[in-house]
């Protein structure tokens, strides 16, 4: 940035901010938690490195999952963001069997609804009408991990504005 | 300790490896590449503070975190390990769309299994 105000790096590290300064462009002067955040946990060096290895119009996005792995290890010191994975796998792993027991609810009530006539008497060699709808079996693979660190607002957590590129 | 059984942190670092080294435990020689990506990403002193400042028996998992995380970033330098959260979350809210579909589905079907069984009491 230069000119009036340094960026929060150079403010930080106590240097002359230069027109061309590679953190200026994400690390605001009104936000100085965040450069301090990133500067405690890699280092202003090796976030410069970083940047300076990445094509421009990634260094925003670069900067924000920085900003947010150095938050997860400030509040976790030991799992950081390795302890937010677990908790939402293990989310993840929870909810396709609530929804995997939901699906076998549904199936249950079809099949009590097929034969709507007085006479109760079944077949016993007649096929389940549930073999005709396999469970879905990717609800099935989740393996659940350890529950290290709860971390209630990871699920609502945005931490990009736009659709990441897969 | 003698130069043949430093630390992968040591050798990375071209130093002696002292007995009372802090990657030691975590570092073992035979894995140069697991300290190598810790390095790149974090620095040496970085992370041999990050691990001092932990209780003696967290710093092994603490270690075993900071690597994946090291790994994954030097896998995808814009993301890192933070891609796979944001995928994590996608799939929390397509699980409990789901969820909540499935569960107006069984409301549905429940009251008109109730209304069926009073039709056929009635015949």
């Amino acid at each position: 940035m230069g000119g009036n105000s340094p960026c929060a790096s150079c403010k930080l590290l106590r240097r002359r901010c230069t027109k061309d300064c590679i953190f200026a462009p994400y690390f605001p002067p009104d936000d100085p938690h965040k450069f301090a955040i990133v500067h405690k946990v890699f280092g202003a060096s090796n976030v410069s490195k970083m940047l300076q290895e990445l094509p421009v119009h990634q260094r925003a996005d670069a900067v924000s999952s920085l900003v947010y792995e150095a938050n997860a290890r400030v509040r976790d010191p030991v799992y950081g963001c390795v302890g937010a994975i677990s908790f939402l796998q293990n989310q993840v792993s929870q909810l396709q069997m609530q929804l995997a027991v939901a699906e076998a609810e549904i199936l249950c009530i079809q099949m009590q609804q097929e034969p709507m006539m007085p006479t109760p008497q079944i077949d016993p060699d007649d096929k389940p009408f549930l073999l005709q709808n396999n469970l879905p079996h990717q609800y099935l693979n989740f393996t659940s991990s350890s529950n290290n660190v709860i971390h209630d607002s990871l699920k609502r957590e945005t931490i990009f504005g736009h659709d990441m590129v897969s | 300790m003698s130069t043949s059984s430093r630390c992968a942190a040591c050798r990375h670092l071209r130093r002696r490896c002292p007995s009372d080294c802090i990657f030691a435990p975590y570092f073992p020689a035979n894995d140069p590449h697991r300290f190598a990506c810790v390095h790149k990403i974090y620095g040496s002193s970085k992370v041999g503070n990050m691990l001092q400042d932990l209780p003696v028996e967290l710093r092994a998992e603490a270690a075993d975190a900071i690597c994946i995380e090291a790994e994954c970033r030097v896998q995808d330098p814009v993301y890192g390990c933070v891609r796979m959260i944001s995928l994590l979350q996608q799939q929390i809210h397509n699980a409990e769309s789901q969820l909540v579909k499935a569960r107006a589905e069984i409301a549905v079907l429940g009251s008109h299994a109730q209304e069926l069984r009073h039709h056929v009491q009635d015949i």
